[in-house]
Formats: structure tokens, C-alpha cells, sequence
């Protein structure tokens, strides 16, 4: 009837950050769980916030019976967590059994049994309920009592009427030289296995989580760092994110209107990552600053995290070109931490961004600058860094900008990291040295999925934040600062000259065409003058040749001829 | 059926053993401890002796309380100092030893 759980066991939810999604829904329910490793690698911790999250998140009581601590010890050691386990016995949530064992006052005649301890953990059990258990550390049986083939004939009788008694448990044990437990519990308890470890690399200490067997389920199978926190233990289970998240269309301003425009007029994409190089003393960090306030202005939240400047100091200089970002602090849309490189291995700085994120919930994230962040690995371990850092940003969608410098003297297209490629929109600031002054040119390299504009900007830090002009573009070469100034005045002198020339010219050209037409109006007077002079003439010539006739008729009558 | 167990009291002198045998139930090793720790109590200690049996079946919170993980446990809570001696008690050297009452027996 039930095969929709795809033949899954049941699992049972620890409530330890990250655990429950490496391990595909917690711990095999019912059934013992073996969690070994080195002294001080956090066994008793780990299985102590199993307990905690179980009585106070889930609902299940629990019994810890304690080998190595007494109740008071362990609670005194977790109270810096927030966990209260007086509270949890008094709410019988939670029933702590210290087993004291002192080879020095007990000898052994005979066969016996450990039935005694099983009397305890039931009565326990049954006194609060339990849903869950925690033995911590069984092992020490063996040196409490010497008899090695009883206690492991119990042992093996105890698993099996832990899992009769249907609760959810954690037998933790010492890691052994050649095998996972000094005294081999993993042959007794073979449903799930966790093995944590305590590494020290480059003078960093990082504690790693893996599951080295989880039977019947799938489960991540690399070493996962961990960090014991000021809530208890976060497992990142960062190589377990994908690359299907959700794309987003939205678009955010990048708080300097003419980049916008650049960014075909609309800003970065929500969730994307944004890189900015740039030799020092470029404006990096500016952009950022200008990114940090648009984000608060749009009353979301901000965590820049500063690695190589205190953040004091980049709000005093913020405020020295007009961004005042005090205010988004006091606001508390806008945090600040400060991280130094040598703090935490590469691992751990992933786990203490991530547990930021998660309890500041930003929308977006500053690094910078990113290069220093590096500084405690080799290429290979950074780029994984800020991959699964950038896959992760992405599948919580939070926008990220980060900052890189651009060593003096390299190839500029090119970041430190190699991490270019994983970036969406990659800006750079040169700067451009004529004249005997260096300005700052802002490019737009590349930005996935819009039209941006192929136009270089001149870039100037004013009072008032960032101004992005023109450069001057024409003549085969192009222009910046008091060149770009020289030249446009030079334009305008000459456009000026120009003008008057031709104004000049217009006045020539106008008064000749002035002389022309006094000239015409002359000629046609002339013309005219001619004109009546030749009518008058002709009237002559004809009132000439009527004369003429007229007086032959005259003179023919006169001589009455024929 | 725990009237088998029941306790059995002789003072006799000065110094007193008081003993109490923690079991669970009727196990054939628990009742081969029993034997075991009378048959010497019998012998080295005669009227000097208190047995007190507890069943952690029925007294169940008494394991926590009193530390006894393994089962027959016997513990001698006078003379000082308090020890445990756990298993069938079928060596008896080693329950004289664990008893202190080895050398008494030599003197006598």
C-alpha cells in the first residue's frame, strides 16, 4: 500500500543545521547511528543537540546516558549554546543517566550480565517518553570492566533491544588506529556511520563531517566541514548545490544611474554575480558602496563583508564622497563584518557567510575585496570556494558584487582567481595615465543576458558619489580628463571662429548681392530709356512714311495726271 | 518468590558487614550469587552480616541511583570503604579479597 516512500527508510530529522539535507531527511528512525571520531572532534556536542533539537523542535524526549561527563559537566558545557538542559529534565523532555564505572572499586567474579544498564535506559525511557537515545561513550565499559567477551555479547544484545524499543539512537565512539572505533562497535551497529574529524592545515583548524555508511539510503558522501557556533553545530552541505535554481528577471539599480543606463538602462539582474576589477585606488569599492545604498534604499538588506579594510574606516570614506551609509546600519538593513583572511580555512569562511546569510537574510552581498578572501588556499581550492559561494548565492537568490584587485603589471582582463567565468556582469576600472594624471575609465566587460552598452565611461569620484561622462570619442582617438577638457574647449574656439567667418561671409556675399541689384534696377532704367527711345523713333520713321504718301497723293492731284 | 531472598540478619560483635546484592529477577545467576555470598558470609563473618537483596526489576530506578550497571552486583556498603564486587560471586578468594575478610579468617 505504501511504496510511494521509494523503499526510503524512515528517517528521523536531527535538527542539526545542514545534516538533515546531507543526509536526505536525518538519521535511519529506530535505529542506531554510530558517530566516531577523534577526542574533541564534537561527538558529545553533536549528540547532545540531536537531543536538544528533538526535545524542543520536534517533540521527542530523549535519554542521554552519559559514560565520560556528569549530567552537571554536560550541562554546564552546553549552557554557552542557549541549551538549557536543567529546564529540558525539569520539563521531562530530557533524562540525562551518568554511568560511573571505577575499575578501582569493583572486581569481578564470575559470570554476570550488563541487564542493569538495560533496566536503566528503559526505565529512562519510559520515564520521559523517549523518542531518542544517546550513548556517549559506550566504549568506556571496556575499561571500566575487563571482561571484553561479555560487554561485546551485551553490546550486540543492546543494539538489538534498542531497536526493539523503537527509539532513534547515537552511540558515539573513540576513533582506533586501523579501524573507525577502538573496540569495533561499527561491526554492531551498521545502519549509518558518521565520522567526524579535526584537521589542521596551514595552522587552521577545520572539523569535517562524513558519512562513511548510510544503509538503504543515498546520502553525500564527501567530507562536509562543520563549525560548533554560538547555536550549536552547522554542517554546510555545499557541494550538494546544483545548478538548477531559479533564474530571476527582476533588475536591480546598481545605485549609479548612468551604469544603469550602461546595463541596457535597467541595472544588474537580481541574483546575479557582479564582479569588479580594478588596479588599486581605482573605485572599486566605491561601486560597491553605491550598490550596498541602492540596496538599502530599496529597503532590503545588505551584508558587506570587509576583508581587508575596517569597516569604520569605509564608512568615513564613503562619506567623503556623499554616501552616508551609518544610516542603513542604525537601520539595520546594512551589516558589516569584518573578516581577516587568517581567521578561518576556506571551508570554515563558507560556513560562517552562509550562517550570516541565513540568520541576516540579505538580498545582497558584498566582497571586498574577494582576493583577499583566497589568501588561505591554493587556485584550485578558491575557485571551488567561490563556486559553491556563487551557486549558493544563487539558489537563494541574492545578488553578489564582488571586488577583485587587479595586480599592477598583469594582463588586465583577468582576475586573480580565475573566477571570471562564473560571473554575469564584470566591470572594469582602469585607469588611463596622459598628461601627468591618471583617470579612472569604467568598462562594462561583459553582462549575460541584456544589451549593454560597448561605450567606455569616464569615471569621477565627486562629492556627491560616482559621475559617469562621456569621453571624448572622434578624430580616430579618444579622450579623457583635462584632455578631454582641452579638447572640447579647443572645439569650441573653433566652432566659435567658424561661426564669425561665416558671419563674415554672409555680410560680403549680402552686400554684393546689395550692388548687384542697384546695379539691375540701373540697368533696367537704362533699358527702359533705350526702350522709349527706339518707340519714339519708330513712331517717327512711321509718321514719316505717312507723310511721304500723303504727299505724293498730294502732288499726283496737284498734277492732275493720270 | 523473592521470599527466597529475603533478608537475613545476624549481629553478632562489633564490626558488621552490611551487604546488598542488586539482581534482576530470578536468574539462575542471580541465585547462584546468592548462594555464593551466604555460604561465605556463613563461614568468615557468621552474625556479623547483613544481606540486602534488591530486585531491579522492581525497584528499577535504585540502578541509576546507586551506579550498578552489571548484573549480580554486590556491593559491601560496611566497612568502609564501599565496593563492588559483580559476577556470581563463584570465586570465593576473590570475594574474600573484595570483602576485606580474607585475613580474618587467617587470624582465626
Amino acid at each position: 500500500m505504501k511504496k510511494t516512500q521509494n523503499k526510503q527508510l524512515p528517517k528521523c530529522l536531527t535538527g542539526i543545521q545542514g545534516l538533515d539535507e546531507i543526509t536526505g531527511g536525518g538519521l535511519p528512525k529506530g535505529r542506531p547511528t554510530l558517530i566516531c571520531g577523534s577526542a574533541g572532534s564534537g561527538k558529545t556536542l553533536f549528540s547532545v543537540e540531536f537531543l536538544v533539537r528533538g526535545a524542543t523542535e520536534y517533540g521527542e524526549p530523549g535519554v542521554l546516558m552519559a559514560f565520560e561527563e556528569t549530567a552537571e559537566e554536560l550541562t554546564e558545557n552546553v549552557t554557552s549554546l542557549g541549551w538549557d538542559l536543567t529546564q529540558l529534565v525539569e520539563e521531562k523532555k530530557l533524562s540525562i543517566d551518568h554511568v560511573y564505572i571505577d575499575p578501582h572499586e569493583i572486581q569481578e567474579t564470575g559470570e554476570y550480565d550488563l541487564e542493569a544498564l538495560f533496566i536503566r535506559l528503559g526505565f529512562a525511557i519510559e520515564e520521559v517518553g523517549a523518542k531518542r537515545v544517546v550513548l556517549d561513550t559506550i566504549e568506556t565499559l571496556f575499561m571500566g570492566l575487563s571482561n571484553a567477551s561479555i560487554i561485546r555479547a551485551e553490546l550486540r544484545r543492546l543494539f538489538q533491544w534498542l531497536k526493539s524499543q523503537g527509539v532513534t539512537a547515537i552511540i558515539t565512539g573513540e576513533r582506533g588506529e586501523h579501524s573507525l572505533t577502538r573496540q569495533g562497535l561499527e561491526e554492531y551497529v551498521s545502519d549509518c556511520v558518521i565520522r567526524l574529524e579535526q584537521r589542521t592545515t596551514e595552522e587552521l583548524t577545520t572539523r569535517y563531517l562524513q558519512i562513511v555508511k548510510y544503509r538503504g539510503s543515498s546520502h553525500g558522501s564527501n567530507e562536509y566541514p562543520f563549525l560548533i557556533e554560538e547555536e550549536g553545530i552547522s554542517v554546510l552541505p555545499i557541494t550538494s548545490v546544483g545548478l538548477n535554481h531559479e533564474v530571476s528577471n527582476d533588475r536591480i539599480s546598481s545605485g549609479i544611474p548612468r551604469l544603469d543606463t550602461m546595463l541596457d538602462g535597467r541595472g544588474y539582474y537580481r541574483g546575479s554575480s557582479i564582479l569588479v576589477t580594478g588596479m588599486a585606488g581605482t573605485g572599486k569599492s566605491t561601486i560597491a558602496a553605491h550598490f550596498a545604498q541602492a540596496t538599502c534604499q530599496r529597503g532590503e538588506r545588505c551584508l558587506y563583508l570587509a576583508t581587508e579594510e575596517a569597516p569604520q574606516q569605509i564608512l568615513r570614506n564613503m562619506l567623503s564622497i556623499g554616501l552616508d551609509l551609518h544610516q542603513y546600519i542604525e537601520k539595520d538593513l546594512l551589516r558589516f563584518e569584518a573578516v581577516r583572511p587568517t581567521a578561518y580555512g576556506l571551508e570554515m569562511r563558507l560556513v560562517k557567510i552562509h550562517n550570516w546569510i541565513k540568520e541576516f537574510q540579505p538580498r545582497s552581498l558584498i566582497i571586498d575585496p574577494m582576493s583577499n578572501m583566497s589568501l588561505s588556499g591554493n587556485t584550485r581550492q578558491s575557485k571551488a570556494f567561490f563556486m559553491r559561494l556563487i551557486d549558493f548565492l544563487k539558489s537563494e537568490k541574492i545578488t553578489v558584487l564582488l571586488t577583485d584587485l587587479t595586480p599592477g603589471g598583469t594582463p588586465l582582463e583577468r582576475t586573480e582567481i580565475g573566477v571570471s567565468s562564473l560571473m554575469d556582469t564584470w566591470l572594469e576600472v582602469r585607469t588611463l595615465e596622459t598628461n601627468g594624471e591618471r583617470n579612472r575609465l569604467l568598462y562594462i566587460l561583459k553582462s549575460r543576458g541584456m544589451e549593454h552598452s560597448n561605450q567606455v565611461r569616464e569615471f569621477l569620484l565627486t562629492k556627491q558619489g560616482i559621475e559617469l561622462i562621456d569621453v571624448y570619442v572622434g578624430q580616430g582617438t579618444f579622450l579623457t580628463g583635462t584632455a578631454r577638457a582641452a579638447q572640447k574647449a579647443q572645439e569650441e574656439f573653433e566652432q566659435l571662429s567658424r561661426l564669425q567667418k561665416f558671419e563674415q561671409k554672409k555680410r560680403e556675399l549680402e552686400s554684393q548681392t546689395e550692388i548687384l541689384e542697384a546695379q539691375i534696377t540701373a540697368l533696367q532704367v537704362q533699358l527702359k530709356t533705350q526702350h522709349e527711345v527706339l518707340d519714339s523713333m519708330i513712331k517717327q520713321a512711321e509718321n514719316n512714311q505717312k507723310n511721304f504718301l500723303k504727299n505724293q497723293e498730294v502732288m499726283v492731284k496737284l498734277r492732275k495726271g493720270d | 518468590m523473592t521470599d527466597n531472598f529475603s533478608e537475613t540478619i545476624n549481629i553478632s560483635g562489633s564490626e558488621i558487614w552490611q551487604l546488598r546484592l542488586y539482581v534482576a529477577g530470578q536468574t539462575p545467576k542471580s541465585l547462584a550469587a546468592f548462594a555464593n555470598l551466604k555460604k561465605i558470609c556463613e563461614e568468615y563473618i557468621q552474625g556479623q552480616y547483613q544481606i540486602e537483596v534488591i530486585d531491579l526489576v522492581k525497584q528499577p530506578y535504585l540502578a541509576k541511583q546507586d551506579q550498578i550497571v552489571a548484573l549480580p552486583t554486590l556491593v559491601k556498603k560496611l566497612p568502609m570503604p564501599i565496593k563492588q564486587i559483580i559476577g556470581d560471586l563463584s570465586n570465593q578468594e576473590k570475594v574474600l579479597v573484595g570483602l576485606e575478610i580474607n585475613h580474618r579468617k587467617a587470624d582465626q
